[in-house]
Order: C-alpha cells, then structure tokens, then sequence
C-alpha cells in the first residue's frame, strides 16, 4: 500500500502565563493510501490537537507532516475536515453548501453534481433546504456530502458522530462505510467511543494521556460487514479498553 | 383574536393616559394646554390643508438621504475594519471618541459647512447614523464563528467566494441591527435639527406652532406622529430581519 500521509514526530505545546503546557509530545505514524485510521484517546488528550495539526489548521513546534510525499502547510482540499460542531453555512441552503467548495472547478454541471451526493447521503428532496431546517442527523449528512463532492483524497473526522443519538450515529456509520467502498478515501478518525472505531476502521491507534503519544495501535482483520457482537470484536474491544485504563 | 388579547393591556394604559390628560386640562381650566379632541381637531385642520403631508414627506426625504449616505459608507467600512486589523486599529479609537458627540452639537458646525437649507440635516442624520452601523459592522465580523472560516479556508475558495459566500451572509443579521439602530437616532436627529432654521419639516412644524401663536394641540399632533412614524420605520427594519437571507440567525 503507498503512504498517503507522513506524521513525523510532532509536537506541540500551549503557553500559558509564561509556563508550556506540552499537548501532543512526538507523535509519529504514517497511513496508507485508502486506509482507514482511528485514533482513540481520553477526553482531553489533545486528540482535536492532533488532527488539526494533520489537517494544517495549526502548525506543529517541531516535525513534519508530508502529504503524497510533499510537506503541507496550509490546509487545502485534498484533506477535508469533519469536526464534531459541525461547520454547515446555515445561510446557505443544502445545494449550496454542496456547491461552495466547487466554486474554484472547472465542473461544468455544479448543480448536477451537488444533487448527485446530496442523494447518495440521502438528502434527496431537501436540497432546496436551509441547515435549521434539518435534524441533526440530516445536518452530519450535508457536511459529509459537501466534504465527498470535492472528492478529496483524504477525510479527517473529529468526533463527527458524538452528538448524534446512538442510533442515528449507527446509520451514519454504516452509510459511511457503504460510500467508501465505493469511492475509495483514506480517512482519519477521531473518537472516544471504541465501538464506533472497531466497526470502521482498519487500524486503531490509542493515544497515552496529556502531554498524548501513541501507547498501542490495533490492526482491525475483521470482514465487512462488522458484527459489534462477534467474539473477535468484544475481545479486540476489551483490549482497547484495557490501554484506555478501562478494566469491564 | 390573540393579537388584541395581548395589545389589550397597552391600550388600557393610552386610555388611562387619556382621561387622565383630559380631566386635567378641564380641571385646571388651562387655555393654552390643549385637550386630546382639540389635537384631534387641529390634526385634521393640518390634514385637509395638505400641511401636513408636505412636513412628513420633507422629513422622511432628509432621513432616507442622510441614512442611505450612512448606509453607503458604513457597511464598506464596516466590513473592512472588521477584516483587516490595522484598519480597526488605526480607525477603531477615532470613531470611538466621535461616536458619543451628541448629533445635536453638531448643529453649529453644521450650519457652519451647509447653511441653513436640507444640506445641515442630511448632514446630521449622516453624522448620527453612520458610527453605529459601522460598530455593529465591525462587531459582525469580529464574531463570525471560527468554524465556518475555517471549513471556508479548507475548501480553498477564492477571496471573492469567501466574501460573497461566507462574510457577508455571516454579517448581515447584524448590518441590519446596525441599520435600525441607525434609522432609529437618524429619526430622532431629523426633528431635532429640522427646528433650527428650515421651512419644512415635522420640526418646524412644532417650532412654528408654538411660535406662531401658542398652537400647543398641533405641537402634541406633531409629537405624537413622530412617535407614530418612528414606529413604522422600526416596524419596516424589523420586515428586513424576517427575510430568507438572514432568518437563520433567528431561527432557534
């Protein structure tokens, strides 16, 4: 598999009052192309940290993230962000959010791609909709759609489902998985739930507490589609737990 | 049915205000103070004449000329003090230490610059009504949530299309606060300069009434239609927060 995202060694720390609070202290991994990653942390781990160094919104103080070979600064649209609060125009209706980051393409029907992903999120029919018109459900969709019409090679999802019920988190899920096995993105997830981690990812990786690195990483051999309740999975979710400091 | 359930206690209060009003100018005997049906009267006398509309009209034309003059300069403005950080740096003390100079002493100066025709009070309606549109402007820019700069800036839009696309929607709840607030002082600054000098003018209108032989119920007409005027104005700004381009803001 080719590497598609080179982390090396980075760190970061906050300043506060003169003292430096170290954040994510050398941190290094790489992801393959089309793979999916998930890193499990507790709360407060620095974990948001992490990905918005990856993602470019925040330099680190010390290494090197390489995108396809090449050093990235700025973030771009070859990675799009999912963050858990979601960032929807809700001035803008769900067709337009979907057309905002085609605006630089040559695409010649927009519109016609908009409502293409617009549908296959399930979104048909609201497309003419603003975002407080929608349930929250409905809301995660149109970010995952806008962010998938701009076919980005990479997605990087901080918490994208936590503040979905149990059982919408659920559908979104396994929406999610039926549209990578079609369009092939590498992704990176961030979660503190590790069932959501065990049903999608390829690999998981645990982060340590503040100041985070990583402690233990998982490879997840488990077929598609993923049964929660399988032994393998209770097991792997118990060793999980186990590196969480979480005994069942 | 609703509606009237809930204006009912306000109306009971103008009633009460009313008779109130009207038992003591018959109480006190007074000749000069005038009885709400003498204002009704007068009113009507100003009405058939066409006086009145003449003064309302000359009014509402200096307050749309100097506000929309307001509007023209702030929003730009505005928005670029909001962006740009050495522009509110430099500018942002300034336009604090104009903002609280009361329009009303502006008056001399403006007399001084424009005379004594429409030029003064378009002047001082352009003066009232500008600084706070620029502060709720800027204000608006300040606040717009990091997130959706930041999906913007990840979506590596043109600075155009996060212009059209993501500030200007993100600011406009608050341009339009910033223009009530504005249209409000510019209302109360049109009366006040339009009793200097002018020939027209809801202002001159009570100036002249109660120089011109003590006409008290047509000083209280034309109070109370500025009351009621104003009233209509804010009721149109608030039509303006009620549009799709910014219900969005109001909709939780």
């Amino acid at each position: 598999m080719r590497t598609k995202i080179e982390v090396k060694n980075i760190k970061k720390s906050f300043g506060a009052n003169g003292t430096r609070l170290p954040v994510v202290d050398g941190v290094d991994f790489t992801v393959g192309d089309g793979e999916f990653v998930a890193i499990v942390g507790p709360s407060g781990c620095g974990k948001s940290t992490l990905m918005n160094m990856i993602a470019g919104f925040i330099d680190p103080d010390e290494g090197a993230i390489v995108i396809d070979g090449a050093a990235r600064a700025q973030p771009n649209p070859i990675g799009i962000l999912i963050s858990q609060h979601g960032s929807v125009f809700p001035w803008l209706t769900v067709r337009e959010n979907l057309m905002f980051g085609l605006n630089g393409h040559a695409q010649p029907d927009k519109e016609g791609l908009a409502d293409h992903y617009a549908s296959i999120v399930g979104l048909k029919g609201f497309e003419n909709s603003y975002p407080h018109e929608l349930s929250g459900g409905m809301l995660k969709r149109a970010e995952i759609a806008r962010a998938l019409v701009v076919k980005p090679d990479i997605l990087y999802m901080d918490e994208p489902f936590s503040a979905l019920d149990a059982l919408m988190s659920l559908r979104i899920r396994n929406e999610l998985l039926r549209i990578l096995a079609k369009e092939r993105h590498t992704v990176m997830l961030i979660t503190h739930d590790v069932e959501e981690a065990i049903h999608l990812a390829d690999r998981i990786m645990v982060l340590s507490p503040r100041p985070t690195r990583i402690q233990a990483t998982f490879e997840v051999r488990i077929p598609h589609p993923r049964r929660l309740t399988s032994p393998e999975a209770q097991e792997l979710r118990a060793a999980v737990l186990r590196e969480l400091g979480v005994e069942e | 049915m609703n509606k009237l359930k809930q204006a009912a206690p306000s109306l009971a209060v103008m009633a009460v205000l009313l008779v109130v009003w009207w038992t003591t100018v018959w109480a006190t005997k007074s000749v000069i103070f005038p009885t709400p049906w003498q204002v009704v009267t007068g009113t009507l006398e100003l009405a058939k004449d066409g006086t009145l509309w003449m003064h309302i009209g000359s009014s509402l034309m200096r307050v749309a000329a100097g506000f929309l003059l307001a509007v023209i300069i702030a929003v730009p403005l505005g928005l670029w003090m909001g962006w740009v950080k050495g522009a509110f740096v430099t500018l942002n003390p300034l336009f604090q230490i104009l903002r609280p100079i009361s329009p009303i002493a502006w008056i001399p100066i403006a007399i001084l610059w424009f005379g004594v025709g429409n030029a003064s009070p378009i002047f001082l309606i352009f003066i009232s009504s500008v600084f706070p549109m620029i502060v709720q402007t800027t204000v608006g820019v300040h606040t717009i949530e990091k997130r959706y700069l930041r999906a913007a800036q990840n979506f590596g839009v043109s600075r155009y299309t996060l212009f059209r696309q993501v500030v200007i929607p993100a600011v406009l709840p608050q341009i339009i606060v910033g223009m009530r607030i504005g249209l409000g002082v510019a209302w109360l600054v049109v009366v006040a300069a339009e009793m200097i000098a002018l020939r027209s003018g809801l202002g001159y209108l009570i100036m002249d009434s109660r120089n011109a032989g003590n006409r008290y119920d047509l000083v209280i007409a034309g109070m109370i239609i500025i009351g009621l005027i104003g009233l209509m104005l804010d009721g149109v700004m608030r039509l303006l927060e009620g549009h799709k381009l910014v219900r969005w803001r109001y909709a939780h």
